[in-house]
C-alpha cells in the first residue's frame, strides 16, 4: 500500500501544471485543427466540411510571406550566432568579476517591454536620426534613402530582440566546456585558432544549435518588427495570421497557416531532439539517477 | 602592440556587443526627457522633466499598466506553484511517462507565439465557455510561464545536496515537515528568480495577448493601440521606472543567491556540484 501510494507521488506532483498544460495548449491544437478544416464566415458561422484546400489555397496564396519569414528568421539567427558567439565566449573566458554584470547586460533588455525595445529602433532608425546620417555619409545608405520600412530594418530588430535567447544557450555551453581540453589542445601546439575549430566549437556545438532554434523559432513567427520597422512589403507569415485572426475574421484560413507553421517547426525541431535530446532545450543535462 | 589586440579582441568585441544591447534602453530613458512638439516623439527636440512629474496622468495608460501589473502577480503566483511542482518531480522521482511530460513541457516554448496566440483563441471562440478578457489572459499566460518555471527550479534542485533531507528524516522529521524546513528553504532562490521571471515575461508578453485580450488592455497592448496617433512620453517614463524596478529586484535575488551560495560554501564537497548559472532565461 506504502509503495503504490508513493508511486502515485511524482504524479500528484506533476498533476495540476501537466492538467494545465493539456487543457490550454494540446486542446486549443486541436480546435485550431479543427476550425482550419472548415468553411463559412463570422456572420453565417463556421461549419465542418473537412476542407483541405484551405491549406492549399492558404500556403499556394502566401508563399511568399511563408518564405520571408523563413529567410528572415534565418539571416536574424546567423546574425545572433556571429554577434552572440564571441560575446558569450567573452563574458565565458575573458570577463573575470565582470562575468556578472556582462551577463546581466544581456537579460536586461528582457526588463524593458518588448515593444517599447522595438519603438526604441524605430527611434534609432527613423529618417532624422543621427545613426541613419551616419549611414548615409558613409554611403551605406543613399542620400535620399531610408532605412525604416525595408528588409534591413526588420532583420536587425529580429537580430536585436531574440539576441538574448542565443546568448544564453551558448554561454551555458562554454561555460560546460571543460578547460583541460583547451590545455590539452595547446599542449599538444595546437595554435588557438587550431583549438577553436577542433576543440571549442565542436564541443559547443549543442549550445549552437540550441541558440539557433531559440532565435529561428520565434523570429520566423514574429510579426511586431513588421509593423514597427517594416511596411506591407516586409510582411512576414506572422503578420498574415494575425491580420487574418484579429482584423478580417477569416479563422480557417488563419488557422491553416498558423497550422502549417507550427508543423514545419515541430518537424525541424523533432529533428534536432533525434540528435540531441531534450536536454539541450531543457538548458541543463541529463541528471544522473 | 598585434599581440595586447588578439589577446584582447574578444572582449573589444563582446563589450561592443553589449552597447549594442543597452543602446536602445539608453534611448527609451533619454526619450523620457524629451519635448515633442508634434504626436511623435522620434525626434529629439529639448529637454524637460515634464513627464516625469505626472506619469500617471493619461488614464488609460494607468489601467493598462495596473491590469498588467495584477495579471502578472496572479500568474507569478500561480505559474510558479505549478512549476516547482512538476520540476520536483521531474528531478525527484522515476515514473512512467517521464519522456512525454518533458515534451510537453518542451514544446510550448518551442511553439512560436503567434501559434500559441491562434491555437487558444481558435479553442476560446470554438467552445464558448470562456469570455474573452482578463480570464483568458491569466490562462495564457500562466499556460507559457509554466515551461520556464520548471526549467529554473529544476536547475536548482539538480544542485541540491540530497544527504540534507536524508539527515532530516533521520532526525524523525516527516516527509512534510522536511520539504518544509530543509528542501523548500534550499530551492527558494532558484523559486524566487522563477516567479520573478514568470512575471516578466507575463507583464511583457504581447503577442498572445493581442489575440486572447477581448477588450481588456495591458501595458503592451496600450503601446500597440497608441503607435498608430503616436506613443505619449509617459509610456518612456514609465518603461524606465519599470527598467529601474526589475533591476534592482534582479540584483536582491543575485546577492540573496551568492549568500545562499556562501552558506554552501561552508560545506567543501556542496562546491563540487553547485549548478553553473541559475539564471532565469
Amino acid at each position: 500500500m506504502n509503495t503504490f501510494r508513493q508511486r502515485l507521488v511524482p504524479y500528484a506532483l506533476l498533476g495540476p501544471g501537466l492538467i494545465w498544460l493539456t487543457i490550454f495548449f494540446v486542446i486549443p491544437m486541436y480546435y485550431m485543427l479543427e476550425l482550419s478544416l472548415k468553411t463559412g464566415s463570422l456572420e453565417a458561422g463556421f461549419q465542418m466540411t473537412w476542407a483541405f484546400s484551405n491549406y492549399t489555397d492558404a500556403i499556394s496564396q502566401y508563399s511568399t510571406q511563408f518564405w520571408r519569414a523563413f529567410y528572415y528568421a534565418g539571416i536574424a539567427s546567423f546574425f545572433c550566432l556571429l554577434i552572440g558567439y564571441p560575446l558569450a565566449y567573452a563574458i565565458a573566458f575573458k570577463a573575470g568579476r565582470w562575468k556578472n554584470l556582462m551577463l546581466f547586460a544581456v537579460v536586461a533588455p528582457f526588463f524593458t517591454t518588448y515593444l517599447i525595445r522595438t519603438v526604441a529602433w524605430k527611434t534609432i532608425l527613423d529618417d532624422s536620426s543621427p545613426v541613419v546620417s551616419i549611414l548615409k555619409t558613409l554611403h551605406i545608405v543613399p542620400p535620399d534613402g531610408r532605412v525604416l520600412a525595408t528588409s534591413a530594418a526588420v532583420i536587425a530588430g529580429l537580430t536585436y530582440n531574440f539576441l538574448p535567447f542565443m546568448v544564453l544557450p551558448l554561454f551555458a555551453a562554454l561555460e560546460r566546456l571543460d578547460r583541460r581540453l583547451l590545455e590539452a589542445g595547446n599542449d599538444l601546439y595546437a595554435t588557438s585558432p587550431q583549438t577553436f575549430w577542433r576543440v571549442t566549437l565542436p564541443l559547443t556545438m549543442p549550445g549552437i544549435v540550441a541558440g539557433v532554434l531559440l532565435t529561428f523559432i520565434p523570429a520566423a513567427g514574429d510579426y511586431v518588427n513588421v509593423i514597427f520597422l517594416g511596411g506591407t512589403s516586409q510582411a512576414m507569415i506572422g503578420n498574415v495570421i494575425q491580420s487574418k485572426y484579429l482584423v478580417v475574421n477569416d479563422y480557417p484560413d488563419a488557422a491553416a497557416l498558423s497550422f502549417t507553421l507550427l508543423a514545419i517547426i515541430l518537424v525541424a525541431l523533432i529533428i534536432y531532439i533525434k540528435f540531441a535530446g531534450t536536454s539541450a532545450l531543457m538548458g541543463e543535462e541529463e541528471e544522473a539517477h | 602592440m598585434w599581440r595586447w589586440i588578439k589577446e584582447h579582441i574578444v572582449l573589444f568585441v563582446g563589450l561592443l556587443a553589449m552597447f549594442y544591447m543597452l543602446l536602445p534602453i539608453a534611448v527609451i530613458a533619454i526619450f523620457s526627457f524629451n519635448d515633442p512638439t508634434g504626436r511623435y516623439n522620434f525626434e529629439w527636440v529639448g529637454f524637460t522633466t515634464q513627464y516625469w512629474q505626472d506619469p500617471f496622468g493619461i488614464t488609460p495608460l494607468t489601467d493598462s499598466l495596473i491590469t498588467s501589473i495584477q495579471l502578472a502577480f496572479l500568474t507569478s503566483i500561480a505559474a510558479t506553484a505549478l512549476g516547482t511542482l512538476i520540476a520536483i518531480a521531474l528531478v525527484r522521482h522515476q515514473f512512467f511517462g517521464r519522456r512525454a511530460a518533458n515534451l510537453l513541457i518542451v514544446i510550448p516554448m518551442a511553439t512560436p507565439e503567434v501559434v500559441i496566440g491562434a491555437s487558444l483563441l481558435s479553442f476560446f471562440l470554438t467552445t464558448g465557455i470562456f469570455k474573452l478578457g482578463f480570464g483568458t489572459l491569466l490562462i495564457a499566460h500562466i499556460m507559457f510561464s509554466i515551461s520556464f518555471v520548471v526549467i529554473v527550479v529544476r536547475s536548482r534542485l539538480i544542485g541540491f545536496d540530497r544527504r540534507l533531507e536524508e539527515a532530516a528524516a533521520d532526525l524523525g522529521a516527516s516527509a512534510f515537515t522536511t520539504f518544509r524546513k530543509v528542501t523548500l528553504p534550499l530551492i527558494a532562490p532558484g523559486v524566487g528568480s522563477a516567479a520573478l521571471l514568470s512575471f516578466a515575461l507575463s507583464i511583457d508578453d504581447f503577442v498572445i495577448s493581442n489575440f486572447n485580450s477581448g477588450a481588456t488592455v495591458t501595458f503592451p497592448l496600450y503601446i500597440f493601440g497608441a503607435n498608430q496617433r503616436g506613443i505619449p512620453v509617459e509610456v518612456n517614463v514609465i518603461a524606465t521606472m519599470l527598467f529601474a524596478v526589475t533591476v534592482i529586484a534582479m540584483l536582491s535575488v543575485i546577492i540573496q543567491q551568492r549568500r545562499a551560495e556562501k552558506m554552501a560554501d561552508m560545506r567543501p564537497e556542496e562546491i563540487a556540484n553547485k549548478p553553473a548559472v541559475s539564471l532565469p532565461m
